[in-house]
């Protein structure tokens, strides 16, 4: 693997022979990124494709390089190694028109201000070729009442809607969501998702990473798993980690005793318990792996 | 890819950017009550406190609120520039403002513009006020002819150098808080060396050559030369108004400033890029 900062983008040295080349039609094509800290890789050799119109959730422990790999794609931080297309261009020298596709929503949020939401609104959306109208976006991200109300006096949870706001009046064609819900209550949360979604409609490609897995299985298209700088898996929700063909845990109680199988047949397993039992089978349950619990395990198995 | 680019249409002018990004300023300074008593009101408490103290004759039919003018008129520079800069850039580097911006396509040089701008209006307010209550208040008399020319381009340089060092200590700070703490003394330091608060030959010598490296001290000298009569330049130590030399050193201090700005300005906080 190439790591020297000083040819970081040269593609013969950086994306080995044995990968693929990059996807130009992707939203965002990334091969062999490498990112280090000093002695520590925080990314290490991540290859991955994003669709044009696809919402891509990354999840991952802290410090497993979520963060650095978006900040690489958003222009932020320059990669020590590997090759890395965002809407076709490299991330290192992309200009104004590039930025003007993107949309970004930091972790950090936008910041204090005494200027009011529609003001801040009005401001950022003229850096930008094709703005979408500021009362539009506020009434979207549920915030028309606090119009006029200056930035600084927003509550946590109205101060992360306004992020969202800042990061899609833009009319971007790639939004990029950090840790978008964190601080929201589960009523504001829903909301936000109804938002993302009417987002997708409009043909917007999303790259979300978060630490809510329910958020996750929602919205996500696809889900990347990113443990110690390397992508663990990429999945659907509903297969991560193997979750769509593992055993299913039967439980029921029988004589007074609670009882467990793992089976692949659950089906004939309930069958068969209710030949058995003369009416309902008590306490009958049938589960199989969350996408918490397929996580947790891949998450466990790299620590 | 390139044809969809090509269809939309094209990015907002760079002045159309400036006028917005100078409007941004102008609120978020004139809306922070904070910074707008801090700024504007220091230098007038100084003007008013002082001047009521302090009321000798300096010699040649000069009080002290005549010869101090030119002080406090430079410490309102120093405030609207140098301290102004540092504290609220400082600011907006920890609070996540910058980070944000670098992110939209916003040109870089926009940011630039709109403080510019604002300190421009800070300084202009500033010195309104200050000449208004120096009249008023004082009786001081106001400059005549050429010597608003004088004023003009020492206060332009003078501010210019101190912006862009404003901008540039920004960066040593790790955030807001901290910079004012560290910024407001040593601003406070430069002026007491550089004749602020007292009449500068009775500064120390060793004290006055400290002074000379910086440009507070020739940012005072200049605007001296504007609000003193020509019998005063003998109080002067050396013996001159300099204003060739104050042009030289507010200059040199304009471009050292302003390698510094390229050479360390940061979007984000250290350890966070």
């Amino acid at each position: 693997m190439q790591k020297d900062p000083l040819f970081p983008t040269t593609r013969t040295l950086a994306a080995g022979p044995e990968r693929e080349p990059l996807d130009d039609d992707a939203a965002i094509s990334i091969r062999g990124l490498v990112k280090q800290y000093g002695d520590r890789a925080a990314v290490d050799g991540l290859d991955l494709d994003i669709r044009r119109g696809e919402i891509f959730a990354l999840l991952g422990p802290n410090g497993a390089g979520k963060t650095t790999t978006v900040e690489v794609l958003e222009g932020y931080r320059r990669r020590d190694g590997g090759e890395v297309r965002v809407l076709g261009v490299d991330p290192a020298t992309g200009g104004r028109r590039w930025k003007a596709d993107l949309g970004i929503v930091l972790q950090s949020g936008a910041g204090d201000s005494q200027l009011t939401c529609r003001e801040l609104l009005q401001a950022q959306g003229s850096y930008y070729a094709d703005p979408r109208d500021p009362d539009e976006v506020l009434e979207l991200v549920g915030l028309t009442e606090k119009a006029g109300a200056r930035g600084r006096t927003l509550s946590g949870g109205q101060r992360r809607r306004l992020d969202v706001a800042l990061g899609i009046v833009g009319r971007p064609r790639l939004l990029f969501l950090d840790e978008p819900t964190t601080g929201f209550d589960p009523e504001a949360r829903r909301q936000f998702w109804g938002l993302i979604r009417s987002l997708r409609d409009l043909g917007t490609t999303m790259l979300l990473t978060t630490h809510y897995l329910d958020e996750a299985e929602e919205l996500a298209d696809r889900v990347g798993v990113i443990a110690r700088g390397r992508l663990v898996e990429v999945a659907v929700p509903s297969s991560l980690g193997g979750r769509g063909t593992a055993p299913a845990v039967v439980s029921w109680t029988e004589d007074g005793v609670r009882r467990t199988a793992e089976t692949a047949t659950p089906t004939a397993l309930v069958a068969e318990l209710a030949a058995r039992f003369p009416g309902e089978v008590p306490d009958l349950r049938v589960n199989r792996p969350t996408l918490e619990d397929a996580y947790l395990k891949m998450i466990g198995d790299r620590a | 890819m390139t044809t969809t680019t090509a269809e939309r249409t094209a990015l907002p002018s760079l002045a159309r950017v400036y006028r917005t990004r100078a409007g941004v300023e102008l609120k978020e300074f004139f809306r922070q009550r904070e910074s707008v008593v801090f700024t504007l009101l220091f230098p007038v408490i100084l003007l008013l406190g002082l001047g009521a103290v302090l009321d000798y004759d300096l010699g040649e039919g000069i009080d002290f609120p005549q010869y101090f003018m030119a002080g406090v008129i430079a410490a309102g520079i120093v405030g609207a520039s140098l301290q102004n800069m540092a504290i609220h850039i400082a600011g907006e580097r920890s609070d996540g403002t910058l980070k944000s911006l670098a992110g939209t396509p916003m040109p870089a040089s926009a940011y630039f513009v709109g403080k510019v701008v604002q300190v421009l209006a800070v300084t202009a307010a500033t010195l309104a006020l200050l000449l208004l209550i120096g009249v008023l208040v004082h009786g001081i008399d106001l400059p005549s002819g050429g010597d608003w020319l004088t004023f003009g381009w020492v206060t332009l340089l003078g501010a210019g150098a101190c912006t862009l060092l404003g901008i540039a200590v920004s960066t040593l700070a790790r955030n807001g808080r901290s910079a004012s703490a560290t910024v407001t003394p040593i601003a406070l330091v430069l002026e007491f060396v550089s004749g602020v608060f007292m009449p500068f030959h009775q500064v120390p010598g060793w004290l006055q050559d400290i002074a000379a490296v910086f440009p507070v001290k020739w940012l005072a000298q200049g605007l001296r030369s504007v609000f003193l009569p020509e019998s005063m330049v003998a109080q002067e130590p050396a013996g001159s108004w300099e204003l060739g030399r104050v042009a030289l050193v507010l200059a040199i201090w304009c471009v050292v400033g302003l390698l510094l700005c390229v050479r360390t300005f940061r979007w984000q906080d250290r350890g966070d890029g």
